[in-house]
């Protein structure tokens, strides 16, 4: 064993740590700094607002971004009260047996299952059995299902970061316990659980799996009409015009990519700023 | 007739015996401290008197504790009424990071005591004068209550708990996390407090006690062992424990 000395061993473990973070941020450099070299030029105001035209090889994605809205809100109307009803439950009420750590395991797992199962089980279910069809009703639900452990788990973290004195402070005035979770417990933890759904939003318009089967067409001809319509979303295009068709420009591809990027980076920042805003006016 | 009548009380931790045969009576308009090494059951016992220990899973109890005659451990009490009877202000000052204003008026706007805004005000008013806080905050009242110092959010604490009119106010060593002169200053207000509430203070500082309170009761591994007129527990105390704790040989 050859013995450094502790000067130059100092700088060469702090080479290998800087390099290890940079082999681990260079690819989302270069990821991003192809996808906008490469997407910038198709993407304007038209590319953003108008349908496909010529078997997708010209005109926009507007379907697609309308698509995506249409399933991402649908999902987080859906999962969000339930998620954070669940997570105050778990959190406020229910007692350390057998059942809750049941529970709570199961939650903690769900979130493990690969997404491309929620497919299949969100066809058999939805679609099939529920004969919802292949619609936006069909595949908002499947991806509910798939967040839902996501949300109860940031919102239950949320409720527990408001600090137990809170809640005897208000017990000892005599306020009850659900009156304590409305006003003390609630407003308290709004932030973190805005956050967790803010990156649950960033989370579920980039899947395609859980959609696949439920959702979504290669090509709708207009605008969805109501929840039992399919629709184009921006991965599943994106997924479409990369492989499926012949003589697709690339320019069309790459500014596809780089409006779903932004979107979800969009909204990533959007969580990150929340929760500075937050902690920089919260004391406790 | 006593306020507070504790008979053979009993509390457990799922399988630790914290608080054993404790009996104990309590008089009106006094105030009375509970003073015992850490873990002796005090703040146990404290805590027992507004249920505030029936939110922690595993607590168990036997025996009464009567408030007014009535045994607070009856199916038939309404917890949320004994507990705005009987308040509580605890170790660390805890007020809500909403302003001074809403914190004092937190217990009545959700209990709907005092229904229009003006009763709602002069009951502000009142409490934060009451804590002798009044003139330190009447120009910032809806500034953030944790702009205060510890000292004045502990005196917010006590007001905001003043301002659901209990007739029992319960300290949790209140003075644990303040500098001397702060403590002095709660002191004195506490003693101020006496004439209109029955006050009962835990603490680990054997001077405060001498210096606040009444009665003193003494209590060691959950049980209680002397209870009486404070100068007879600081002066003359009939059992040896109790002396060797007062003079300072252990604890």
């Amino acid at each position: 064993m050859i013995k450094l000395n502790p000067k130059l061993s100092q700088k060469f473990s702090y080479l290998i740590l800087f390099l290890a973070t940079a082999l681990a941020i260079m690819p989302i450099m270069a990821i991003i700094f192809i996808i906008v070299k490469n997407g910038i030029s198709v993407v304007n105001w038209e590319f953003l607002t108008s349908m496909p035209k010529n078997g997708m090889r010209e005109g926009g994605i507007f379907p697609a971004i309308v698509g995506t809205f249409a399933i991402v809100m649908s999902t987080i109307m859906l999962t969000l009260p339930t998620g954070v009803c669940a997570a105050i439950y778990l959190n406020e009420y229910a007692r350390d047996n057998m059942l809750t750590r049941a529970i709570k395991l199961g939650i903690v797992n769900l979130a493990g299952i690969p997404s491309v199962v929620y497919g299949l089980f969100g066809f058999g279910i939805f679609v099939m059995f529920l004969k919802l069809g292949v619609s936006i009703i069909a595949g908002a639900l499947t991806l509910s299902i798939m967040e839902l452990p996501v949300i109860i788990t940031t919102s239950r973290n949320a409720l527990n970061s408001v600090p137990y004195s809170f809640r005897e402070a208000s017990w000892s005035l005599g306020v009850s316990r659900w009156q304590t979770i409305r006003h003390i417990v609630l407003p308290n933890a709004l932030p973190g659980i805005m956050t967790g759904a803010v990156l649950s939003i960033a989370r579920i318009s980039g899947e395609t799996a859980p959609i696949l089967f439920t959702a979504v067409a290669f090509y709708v001809p207009h605008l969805p009409h109501s929840m039992f319509d399919q629709v184009m979303t921006l991965p599943y295009h994106l997924y479409i015009i990369s492989t499926q068709i012949p003589n697709m420009p690339n320019s069309i591809i790459f500014g596809t990519a780089l409006v779903l990027l932004v979107m979800i980076l969009t909204m990533s920042f959007i969580a990150i700023f929340v929760r500075i805003y937050f902690r920089k006016h919260r004391k406790w | 007739m006593s306020k507070i009548e504790i008979k053979s009380f009993n509390l457990y931790y799922t399988n630790f015996h914290a608080l054993k045969d404790i009996s104990i009576n309590i008089e009106d308009k006094r105030i009375t401290t509970i003073i015992g090494p850490s873990g002796c059951g005090k703040s146990t016992l404290l805590r027992s008197i507004n249920r505030i220990n029936d939110t922690i899973e595993g607590v168990r109890t036997s025996g009464e504790i009567n408030v007014y005659g009535e045994n607070i451990y009856d199916n038939k009490i309404d917890v949320d009424i004994l507990r705005r009877n009987v308040g509580m202000v605890f170790q660390r000052p805890n007020p809500f990071p909403i302003s001074i204003y809403e914190n004092v008026a937190f217990g009545l706007r959700v209990n709907r005591i005092g229904s229009n805004r003006w009763t709602i005000s002069e009951t502000v008013e009142k409490s934060l004068k009451a804590v002798l806080l009044w003139d330190n905050v009447k120009d910032r009242l809806h500034k953030s209550a944790l702009s205060l110092t510890l000292e004045e959010q502990q005196r917010l604490c006590i007001a905001r708990v003043i301002a659901v009119t209990p007739r029992i106010i319960l300290l949790d060593e209140p003075c644990s996390s303040l500098d001397p002169v702060a403590i002095q200053k709660i002191e004195e207000l506490m003693i101020q407090l006496k004439n209109r509430y029955t006050i009962i203070i835990v603490t680990h500082n054997m001077q405060q006690a001498a210096r606040v309170s009444n009665d003193t009761a003494f209590m060691l591994f959950g049980k209680l062992v002397e209870f009486d007129k404070t100068e007879k527990i600081f002066t003359n105390p009939l059992k040896k424990e109790t002396e060797d704790y007062v003079s300072g040989r252990f604890g």
